[in-house]
């Protein structure tokens, strides 16, 4: 099955990318996709715990079993609004 | 309620004229404002990254349970992303109420949980280099 990946903010700098599509196989999960892909980009593996991710624009856990045409966000530590310090 | 993620200059008096209504006795309104500096560094200028169908949706998620949870009469939020110089406005919260307290109350709280959720990064570029800022990730992120 086909999931596209977006990258955003440090992770599009470690990838190079805004997004890649992937064939996976059914019922892989997030986590699983996260530790697959930091075989290819090794310092996405920096990341492991305090990432979270997101399926079709909503938070789920690393648990969560992908599906055909899902759209996954790997989502580094959020930093929007003022200066947080 | 108004909710917009633009790359445009933010424009306070557009979000106050959406909120406000006649029975507003209160507007409060916050602006996140670009600092030229951090930990010490100059900073020459920022630059904000965001998921912008996400970050839409969860600044719309952050108003709807502010209206939920205070008495008041209307919300906007606007984030800006892309290349802000010092003393642009990145964030803008506005809260209409009756009364003040609770105008205060809701948009502080509006604050906090948009920083919480909505995934948007910014970058800070100083003299010599540059870094994304990361928050505080997943323990910030626990429903409350």
């Amino acid at each position: 099955m086909k999931v596209r990946v977006k990258f955003f903010a440090a992770l599009h700098d470690i990838t190079g990318r805004r997004e890649l599509n992937l064939e996976v196989r059914e019922g892989l999960t997030v986590g699983e996709l996260h530790r697959d892909l930091s075989a290819r980009f090794p310092r996405l593996a920096d990341y492991s715990g305090s990432l979270m991710y997101s399926v079709n624009a909503e938070y789920v856990p690393a648990d969560y079993p992908l599906g055909d045409g899902d759209e996954v966000a790997f989502i580094p530590p959020v930093s929007g609004g003022a200066h947080a310090h | 309620m108004l909710i917009s993620i633009t790359t445009d200059p933010l424009d306070p008096q557009h979000l106050i004229e959406h909120v406000r209504r006649d029975e507003s006795g209160a507007v409060a309104l916050f602006l996140g404002v670009v600092r030229n500096s951090s930990l010490g560094r100059r900073v020459l200028h920022l630059e904000y990254d965001a998921y912008p169908q996400m970050a839409e949706k969860k600044m719309r998620q952050v108003a709807e349970e502010i209206m939920s949870r205070w008495p008041i009469t209307d919300i906007a939020i606007a984030h800006r992303t892309g290349r802000l110089e010092i003393g642009e406005t990145s964030l803008l919260v506005v809260v209409s109420s009756p009364h003040r307290h609770e105008a205060f109350d809701a948009c502080q709280h509006a604050v906090n949980r948009i920083k919480e959720i909505a995934p948007i990064w910014k970058k800070e570029v100083w003299e010599g280099g540059e870094s994304w800022l990361e928050g505080e990730g997943k323990a910030a992120l626990q429903p409350e």
